[in-house]
C-alpha cells in the first residue's frame, strides 16, 4: 500500500452540491478499491495562474491517500472521464513528503515554511 | 542579511550555500506556490543554481514542484510581472 495524493481542480461554474457529490463520488472511487483517504481539503475557489478551458477560476481539492498501485489508474481514467475536472495531478508520497504532510496537518506551516529560518539566522 | 528576505541583490553575499541542507528541509511542496516564488524570476523561470546557491540534489526537487505548480496552475508558464 502506497501512499499518494491527488489534487484536481474541479469547474467553477458547477453548483455547491455539485461540487460535494463529485468529490464524495472520487472518494467513493477509492474507498470501494480498500484505499485509506488519509486526509482531505477543499481549498475552494482559487485564481488559476492561466486560463484552463477559458476559465481563470477553479475550485481545488486534495485527497491523500494510502491505496494499491493498480487502484490509482482506477481513479485517473474516473478524473479523465469526468468532465467538471478540468485537472488533476497525483503525485507519490516519500518519507519526506509523508511527514511534511503531517506536519502540515498539525498547523506548523501556518505561517511560511521559512520562518523557522530567521529564528535559525539571528 | 540572510539570502531570503533579499531575493534582488543575490550577487552579494560571498559565499552561496544551499538553503535546503543549512535548514535541513528534505521536501519541496508543490502546493505552496509562495514559497516557491522564492526560484522563480519576474517572467516565472525557474533560476538557474548559480544564482540560488542551491545544491543539484534540491535544484531538481525544486524544478520538480515548479514544475508540478505549473500544471496546476499555482504558477504561471511566463507571465510578465510575476512578483
Amino acid at each position: 500500500m502506497k501512499n499518494y495524493e491527488t489534487v484536481f481542480i474541479l469547474n467553477p461554474v458547477l453548483s455547491e452540491e455539485q461540487m460535494k457529490d463529485t468529490v464524495k463520488k472520487f472518494v467513493q472511487v477509492l474507498t470501494d478499491g480498500k484505499a485509506e483517504v488519509i486526509n482531505e481539503e477543499q481549498w475552494g475557489l482559487r485564481k488559476l495562474a492561466y486560463p484552463i478551458q477559458h476559465k481563470s477560476t477553479g475550485f481545488y481539492n486534495l485527497v491523500e491517500f494510502k491505496a494499491e498501485p493498480q487502484l490509482v489508474d482506477k481513479l485517473e481514467t474516473e478524473f479523465r472521464r469526468d468532465e467538471a475536472v478540468m485537472r488533476f495531478l497525483t503525485t507519490a508520497l516519500d518519507k519526506h513528503a509523508l511527514e511534511y504532510n503531517e506536519k502540515r496537518r498539525k498547523g506548523a506551516f501556518r505561517k511560511d515554511k521559512k520562518k523557522p529560518k530567521e529564528e535559525a539566522a539571528s | 542579511m540572510t539570502l531570503m528576505n533579499e531575493p534582488v541583490n543575490r550577487n552579494e553575499n560571498k559565499n552561496k550555500y544551499c538553503r535546503f541542507k543549512k535548514n535541513g528541509i528534505k521536501y519541496i511542496d508543490y502546493k505552496d506556490p509562495d514559497f516557491l516564488l522564492k526560484f522563480v524570476n519576474e517572467q516565472g523561470k525557474i533560476l538557474p543554481r548559480r544564482i540560488t546557491g542551491t545544491s543539484l540534489k534540491f535544484q531538481k526537487k525544486v524544478s520538480q514542484a515548479v514544475k508540478r505548480a505549473r500544471h496546476l496552475a499555482l504558477l504561471p508558464y511566463v507571465t510578465d510581472s510575476l512578483k
